[in-house]
């Protein structure tokens, strides 16, 4: 009896809760040990696409309470680690040793549910009332910066993307990710484990193809508050700061940290949340 | 009470109009009449109250403040600082090249090294209240000076700019000691030498805002005051000088534009903190993306002032002429549209209206002067220039009809009614006394069109309902928010914007992080 000949997966985007190939209906040709596939090549319209979709899912996003946003980033924690073996396959596969495959799914997953538990308290720490010397009532607090593009670190497949990705949506805000070229497997991964997991459609938007086509059309939209640059290409990444002035989007740059780096405790904290925050000052009269 | 029909500005036929008080309700069109008809009934001559100048002595010219002491510039070359309200020549100041901006900064970094980054956070922090209280002590000078070089009334400069700078380096002084209790878990250590540009609206203010948060974090500072008002931070120079402090902490260099791009440029420099317009803080941000260098921004406004229809209206009117006129409306946070709800629109214009006819437009240093003189030609036009867009797009245009002084630069406090978002008066920052009135209908309306615009600095709401004002206030996207006040400012309150307003916050505890490293 001949061997069971397998379903193969179609590499698509993830644009506003939706897998779509891309609207030129380009693919780019990744070719790894064992197999050759055919991933979407994203274009310039396909990021705007996603822009727009950000943009459209960030309002409820946004007003949901931490609370809620909180619960829905934990549920991604166990989503992916209910198929853990997946996105372990999935790194072996773009050759990551099945050991080094392990330690990286579970210490995205536990950085993950670190950041749920983030949403509803970052709020508190960044806060102030402030002792103004009028008779106002006067408080400072953080608030979502809006749509924040976040260029992935080409070289680590989940634990890179969701180191950026996680503390950005956790703050409030939209996002567009661009992919690692080499590692687009766990990305499209990731958008399905994002997907089924009460994300709301928009709110994570991951784009694959390359880099070199997308990013500057991402870092010069005039309606992306924000970047997350790893980019390891020092041109590249000059490139985009500088399209980024076009609107004076909020940027970080960070090139490519060997991939030791997203073990330590350097690779996270709350400035991570802050970063792609703004403080909204409020006053009012305080009197009869 | 006779009527006298008076030709209006701007070549259209006179109008005859109704007189106030005859106990019928004004629609906008008489109001619109009345713009151009009713000389205003509220006001009342006043004597000339000037407050003294003669014990300003201000010396021929002045040079650069580098490392503890005047240099002349290597340029060779002074300008010229003039009074807005007269013209007249007021003294001459160096202007710095990029060789002093290279001195200014070898000066600042020498500094940093020898003495400031090792003087401990309490000896910095004396440091600062000595300014603090030598601003106090010199109050009066200062805010005369301040008016003469700006246009600004004394009233404000005596009353805002000049006790709200001492303030400042009141607050940051106590903070000096305690960086390490400031924020969570971090250990925080100064950046090196800031290089700092100001603009020329509050120009002793914004020297405050930028050097006292930059010396209690342990930075040094080179300092740019804006090209039309230099004469604030140099005296701020001298009492930096007279409190001792290390030479070289604070640098003060004046010149224009050219200044302050070799100081962006200058490679020893680690921060740039920049407070001005929108389009030269981009170009401000483009060479600091190519330098990797750290900027923090504050840049232009178009707030929305909005009042709702259960506003308690008179309050709303001054917050509303507050917003607008204090300071000539040379202020990034000015509230220059005015989102007013359709059913009580007639209300507001007409009460908008006269609130504004009483305002008193002249001299600076009349102490009963409500307007003082636009800060310089160049902005006049630029401001005559975008009011008359408005016109041209058939905005009704109402004006003060007060006497303007023969020379020195002044334009009437001025509205706009039917403004619509596409105006470039309701889009672009006119930076001047003028005020676009846009209506809504629904609170969904007020917000997106609050929002619809590419700054984000500041907004007002006016609304009696507590509910309704804490959710407009989390939807309107802007730094800072003042419901049911205006124009309100304090050290311990941070200040910036979001979007295209910039980034960064200055004032409060938020206020330190563009000088740490965390």
């Amino acid at each position: 009896m001949a061997a069971r000949v397998a379903v193969r997966k179609t590499h698509k985007l993830y644009i506003g809760g939706a897998f779509v190939r891309s609207e030129s209906g380009r693919t780019f040709e990744l070719s790894l040990h064992e197999q050759v596939f055919q991933v979407a090549r994203a274009t310039r319209k396909d990021v705007r696409d996603a822009v727009r979709a950000a943009r459209t899912a960030w309002p409820s996003w946004r007003d949901r309470t931490a609370y809620n946003r909180g619960q829905i980033i934990y549920r991604l924690a166990e989503i992916i680690e209910s198929r853990r073996d997946q996105f372990v396959e999935t790194l072996r596969i773009t050759g990551s040793p099945s050991g080094a495959a392990e330690k990286e799914v579970s210490a995205a997953i536990d950085r993950i549910v670190w950041y749920a538990g983030w949403c509803d308290k970052i709020e508190q720490l960044l806060s102030t009332k402030n002792p103004v010397g009028v008779h106002h009532f006067n408080v400072s607090s953080p608030e979502a910066t809006g749509v924040v593009g976040v260029v992935a670190p080409t070289e680590s497949g989940l634990i890179g993307l969701v180191s950026a990705l996680i503390p950005v949506v956790c703050a409030g805000n939209c996002a567009v990710v661009i992919a690692s070229e080499r590692e687009s497997l766990s990305a499209v991964a990731f958008a399905e484990a994002i997907a089924t997991a009460d994300v709301p459609a928009g709110v994570v938007n991951i784009l694959t193809g390359y880099r070199s086509e997308t990013v500057p059309t991402l870092a010069s939209h005039m309606d992306v508050n924000a970047l997350d640059l790893w980019i390891a290409d020092e041109e590249q990444d000059a490139a985009a700061a500088q399209l980024a002035c076009n609107n004076v989007k909020r940027v970080r740059r960070h090139g490519e940290p060997p991939q030791r780096f997203w073990f330590t405790d350097a690779a996270q904290g709350p400035g991570w949340i802050e970063a792609f925050m703004e403080i909204k000052t409020v006053w009012h009269p305080a009197g009869v | 009470m006779p009527v006298r029909p008076v030709a209006k500005r701007r070549g259209k036929p006179a109008q005859s109009g109704r007189a106030l008080g005859n106990g019928k309700r004004l629609k906008v069109e008489d109001t619109a009449r009345l713009a151009v008809t009713q000389p205003p009934r509220t006001t009342w001559p006043y004597s000339p109250a000037p407050e003294a100048r003669d014990y300003i002595k201000l010396a021929p010219r002045y040079e650069l403040f580098v490392g503890g002491k005047w240099l002349k510039p290597k340029s060779g070359r002074h300008f010229t600082s003039i009074n807005p309200a007269t013209e007249e020549v007021l003294t001459h100041v160096a202007d710095a090249s990029s060789a002093d901006v290279d001195s200014a900064v070898r000066a600042a970094r020498a500094a940093y090294e020898k003495y400031w980054r090792r003087c401990p956070g309490s000896e910095r922090a004396k440091y600062l209240y000595r300014i603090a209280r030598a601003i106090t002590e010199r109050s009066r000078e200062l805010a005369v000076l301040e008016s003469l070089d700006t246009g600004k009334p004394i009233r404000e400069s005596r009353d805002f700019d000049i006790p709200l700078a001492a303030a400042h380096f009141f607050y940051y002084a106590g903070w000096a000691d305690k960086l390490k209790w400031a924020f969570p878990n971090a250990s925080p250590t100064p950046l090196g030498v800031a290089g700092q540009i100001i603009p020329w609206n509050f120009p002793l203010l914004m020297a405050a805002w930028k050097i006292a948060p930059a010396l209690a974090c342990g930075n040094t500072v080179v300092l740019k005051p804006a090209e039309t008002t230099p004469l604030s931070a140099l005296w701020l120079a001298e009492i930096i000088e007279q409190a001792d402090l290390p030479p070289g902490v604070v640098n003060i260099i004046t010149g224009g534009p050219q200044t302050g791009s070799a100081l962006v440029r200058q490679p020893q420099v680690d921060k740039i903190a920049f407070t001005g317009s929108t389009e030269v803080g981009k170009e401000i941000a483009r060479e600091c993306a190519r330098l990797r260098r750290r900027v923090t921004l504050e840049l232009g406004g178009k707030a929305a002032n909005i009042i709702f229809d259960d506003a308690p209206i008179d309050q709303a009117i001054e917050g509303v002429i507050n917003g607008i006129f204090f300071n000539q409306g040379h202020v990034c946070c000015a509230g220059s549209r005015l989102l007013v709800q359709e059913s009580v629109l007639d209300l507001v214009v007409r009460k908008l209206f006269r609130r504004m006819q009483t305002l008193r437009v002249g001299q600076p240093l009349d102490k009963n002067t409500d307007v003082g003189a636009i800060n310089s030609k160049a902005q006049l036009e630029k401001i005559s220039a975008l009011a008359d867009t408005g016109e041209a797009a058939g905005c009704t245009r109402y004006e003060t009809k007060c006497m303007l002084p023969a020379r020195g630069f002044w334009f009437r406090p001025t509205f706009f009614t039917g403004v619509s978002l596409s105006h470039r008066i309701a889009q672009e920052e006119i930076f001047g006394p003028v005020l676009s009135v846009i209506t809504f209908r629904t609170p969904d309306e007020a917000v997106e069109k609050a929002n619809n615009t590419r700054y984000g600095l500041s907004a007002g709401v006016w609304t009696d309902k507590g509910s309704k004002n804490f959710k407009i206030v989390s939807q309107l996207r802007a730094g800072v928010v003042w419901a049911n006040t205006y124009n309100k400012f304090d050290p311990s309150s941070p200040f910036g914007g979001y979007k295209e307003s910039g980034f960064g916050r200055e004032g409060g505890v938020h206020g330190l992080l563009p000088y740490l490293e965390r």
